[in-house]
């Protein structure tokens, strides 16, 4: 676990990521449990995968990210807990 | 049957003599075939063009729970199909996908259908991929070829079936474009004409090393077991489920549904000890290990066959449509807008034809029932108890339930259907997540205001499992349409009366609507404190997909709304609002010494009613009412006329009656002692008291727990009892 945080020094977690940013999954933490970190993975937010921040609720929480054509809606909570790597657009 | 076939002659995969539907006849299948897919890829549109069935679609994930059967014939050969919840993977433990799993797993059924979405195709080709791992005869429909067509992407369907090894059939199922060619593919792949040679995802070597000895110990412990290599992936990835499965021989029972096996020795505590000794090797990312590879296998082929060169133009018009909708201006004036454009034109568009079911059913036809019992010579308890108790019930229910049913639904599926329900759970869910609780409870809530038994059966959408409880739990607290007319009735004598005449419309109206956001206010309080009590133990998970935007379909969708959730309730409101008219025929009937029953029953409970504000008749009248809200009225009518004996109002004993004047409805309550504190407490508990009995039974079929059942009927009662005596006893103080 503290390799793969070493390596990606310059991540940061997908809820800093703004509206129209993009970036990329670096890491699902182990913050999750288990079947909601299954879930997400299997919803195709997998390691590698492109991810853009597309627009907020009206309550401002969750946010939709775009991943692989699909809108998922991601809390806050849930997106301090993914290591991204930000990609310029 | 013959609706089913006529309509499928009008659609353009229909050909005379080549396809013959049988609906729900399933018997003497040649072939089994399952229907799976993602949530959302129009799943159920495919099984309803295969069989002629309609089953209720609609545009949010998870739609299909529970596995639906069909049936047709195809080049002479019986096809059963089976339609599976929708699915994102067969590598999970979520509980919401337990029953395509095990279906697909261990059901064997002879040729999978797997429905992708041609506008996300990389996402869908993760369950694809993954079934490829376990079934050789697999058939890949590409539905919705259309949609993509519309957002610019265009999918080589011949080069992804030569990539995955089994047929691709590009198919827009509701236009029944594809079907004839699917039922080709299925027909080939089911007799063996066409060969499949399934993609096999494989994994890296030591992984792959210690999967195969794993699978060789499943297949010791259990020969002749189908999917043996999956299950190993379980135990090693420490699913368990399937440890527990293994333990106590639940395993052995899934594979003997289909396929019995000769004798099936398996040790078990030796297999567990095996992959605890393995899991050790590959550590705990296993299923993220396996998705990973099947993802960057799904990249890799979306890549060579997807173009999706003038995508812009309408993902733009989606994504403009949902900044308006989820904007935080506009976001949540709009929904308020549509949900009391909904409301208004349930309340108003309900008013005429249930007038005239009321005129016709209890008007017209029950005395014609009662006259014809009298003249064929029926003795007058059979007739009281079968027309004045039984019947008549029965005609009320349907008369107060059925026009706003069959004007709710529809107009509420209609707004799932176009994918604007979503984003209402999307725009609430940090109101509801405040709560401990899941956006999409909004919309199991607004459900409930139509019907809570339609609102327990909705929070099957809710995946996770705290979540979904607290949904369930709290449904009652939404004012159903049952208890709109008491509401509305009480509010107009006791409250209206108070306040000069031209404000009495006004201040009615705002009392019920005040009533029906305590309801909302209690959903929330009750939500939150169940989340940090009781159900602080469950699991809870968060996950919303926002899907496309779709064109609604109109007229099917009135035509399966109706079907498929107006009548199923109405029939089982019928079904237990039957026996509840006997009961109130009889304890109006049946003397005890010198009075009936109910008169012993109202004066043994009056003490108790006093001091909750109400009265024993109320108290007796809210008991033998629970099949349905809606002859609680007409009850406590009865029953005050039987007790205070008032001439010349209603129809005598056990006959149940409403008045035709507001006025003279007020003048028999306030005779028979009513105070504007039982009309207020009336109204409090109309509200705060135990669900109908069809609710109940919902709650029980959904939940499988008598606790929770037991939970969800008595908490709002007794929150009720404390409400209303809290009320009686500050009124007492300050009077």
């Amino acid at each position: 676990m503290n390799n793969a945080d070493e390596t990606h020094t310059s991540a940061q977690t997908l809820d800093s990521l703004k509206v129209g940013e993009h970036a990329r999954i670096v890491e699902l933490t182990h913050g999750f449990v288990q079947v909601e970190r299954d879930r997400l993975m299997d919803l195709g937010l997998t390691p590698g995968t492109e991810i853009t921040a597309e627009f907020r609720s009206a309550g401002g929480d969750p946010t939709a990210y775009r991943v692989r054509q699909t809108l998922v809606a991601l809390r806050k909570i849930q997106a301090e807990l993914i290591l991204v790597e930000k990609v310029a657009s | 049957m013959s609706g089913a076939a006529s309509s499928c002659e009008t659609c353009p995969a229909y050909r005379a003599g080549h396809l013959v539907r049988l609906g729900v006849d399933l018997s003497e299948a040649e072939f089994v075939v399952a229907l799976a897919g993602n949530p959302n890829t129009g799943k159920s549109t495919v099984f309803n063009a295969l069989t002629g069935l309609r089953q209720h679609t609609g545009n949010w994930p998870g739609k299909t729970v529970v596995r639906a059967e069909g049936g047709f014939e195809f080049a002479s050969r019986r096809y059963k199909i089976v339609d599976l919840p929708g699915t994102y993977s067969l590598l999970s433990t979520s509980s919401d996908e337990e029953v395509a799993r095990d279906f697909l797993l261990f059901g064997q059924p002879d040729v999978t259908i797997v429905v992708v979405d041609a506008t996300c195709l990389e996402r869908n080709l993760n369950l694809v991929l993954q079934v490829l791992q376990i079934t050789d005869r697999v058939v890949v429909c590409l539905n919705l070829v259309d949609e993509a067509e519309r957002k610019g992407i265009a999918v080589d369907d011949r080069a992804l079936s030569r990539i995955l090894g089994v047929p691709v059939v590009p198919a827009s199922a509701r236009y029944g474009k594809g079907i004839e060619d699917l039922n080709r593919a299925l027909h080939e792949v089911a007799t063996g004409t066409f060969q499949c040679q399934p993609l096999r995802v494989k994994p890296e070597h030591k992984l792959k090393t210690i999967i195969s000895q794993m699978t060789e110990r499943v297949v010791q412990a259990f020969p002749g077991i189908p999917n043996a290599q999956w299950v190993a992936i379980r135990l090693l990835d420490g699913d368990m489920r399937i440890e527990d499965a293994v333990r106590n021989g639940e395993l052995r029972n899934m594979m003997l549904e289909r396929s019995p096996l000769e004798s099936a020795q398996g040790d078990a505590a030796l297999l567990l000890d095996a992959s605890n000794t393995y899991r050790e090797e590959v550590g705990h990312k296993l299923h993220q290990t396996l998705v990973e590879e099947i993802y960057k296998q799904a990249t890799d082929i979306a890549s060579r066959v997807v173009d999706q060169g003038g995508q812009k133009a309408s993902f733009d018009f989606d994504r403009s449509l949902d900044r308006l909708l989820t904007s935080r201006i506009f976001g949540f004036p709009i929904m308020l807008m549509l949900l009391i454009g909904v409301f208004w034109l349930t309340i108003s568009g309900a008013n005429v034809p249930s007038a005239l079911l009321a005129d016709l059913l209890i008007g017209t036809l029950h005395p014609l029932l009662k006259a014809g019992a009298v003249g064929i010579g029926m003795p007058w308890w059979m007739s009281g108890l079968l027309v004045d108790g039984m019947y008549l019930s029965t005609a009320w229910v349907i008369a107060v339930m059925l026009p706003p049913m069959a004007i709710f639904f529809p107009l509420f599926t209609l707004l799932e259907d176009f994918g604007y329900l979503p984003r209402v759970a999307f725009n609430l869910d940090k109101t509801f997540s405040r709560a401990g609780a899941h956006g999409k409870q909004a919309l199991t809530m607004a459900m409930g205001f139509g019907c809570n038994a339609a609102g327990v059966v909705a929070t099957r959408i809710i995946d996770s499992p705290r979540e979904r409880l607290i949904a369930i739990i709290t449904n009652n607290f939404a004012l159903c349409n049952g208890r709109w007319p008491t509401q509305i009735l009480i509010a107009s004598i006791f409250l209206g009366g108070l306040v000069p005449a031209h404000l009495a419309g006004v201040v009615s109206a705002m009392a019920v609507v005040g009533v029906a956001l305590l309801g909302v206010f209690l959903t929330f309080v009750v939500s939150w404190a169940l989340s940090r009590t009781m159900l602080r133990g469950e699991l809870s998970t968060f996950s919303l997909e926002l899907p496309p935007y779709r064109p609604p379909r109109v007229m099917q969708t009135i035509y399966t709304s109706l079907i498929d959730r107006t009548l199923l309730v109405l029939r089982r409101a019928i079904v237990f609002a039957l026996p509840a008219g006997a009961v109130i025929w009889l304890v109006s009937n049946i003397m005890v010494g010198n009075t009936t029953l109910a008169q012993h029953i109202i004066g043994f409970l009056d003490p108790f009613g006093a001091a909750l504000g109400l009265s024993g008749l109320i108290l007796l009248a809210y008991i033998v009412a629970i099949p349905a809200n809606e002859i609680v009225i007409p009850t406590i009518l009865m029953l005050t006329v039987l007790v205070t004996g008032a001439a010349g109002v209603g129809h005598g004993a056990g006959v149940m009656f409403e008045l035709d004047s507001t006025a003279v409805t007020g003048e028999l309550l306030r005779a028979s002692g009513w105070t504007l504190l039982t009309a207020l407490n009336l109204m409090l508990f109309s509200l705060v008291h135990n669900p109908c009995s069809t609710t109940i039974f919902t709650i029980w079929k959904e939940t499988h727990s008598l606790k929770w059942t037991a939970v969800a009927t008595l908490m709002p009662l007794f929150l009720g009892f404390g409400l209303c005596f809290t009320v009686a006893q500050i009124w007492h103080l300050v009077g």
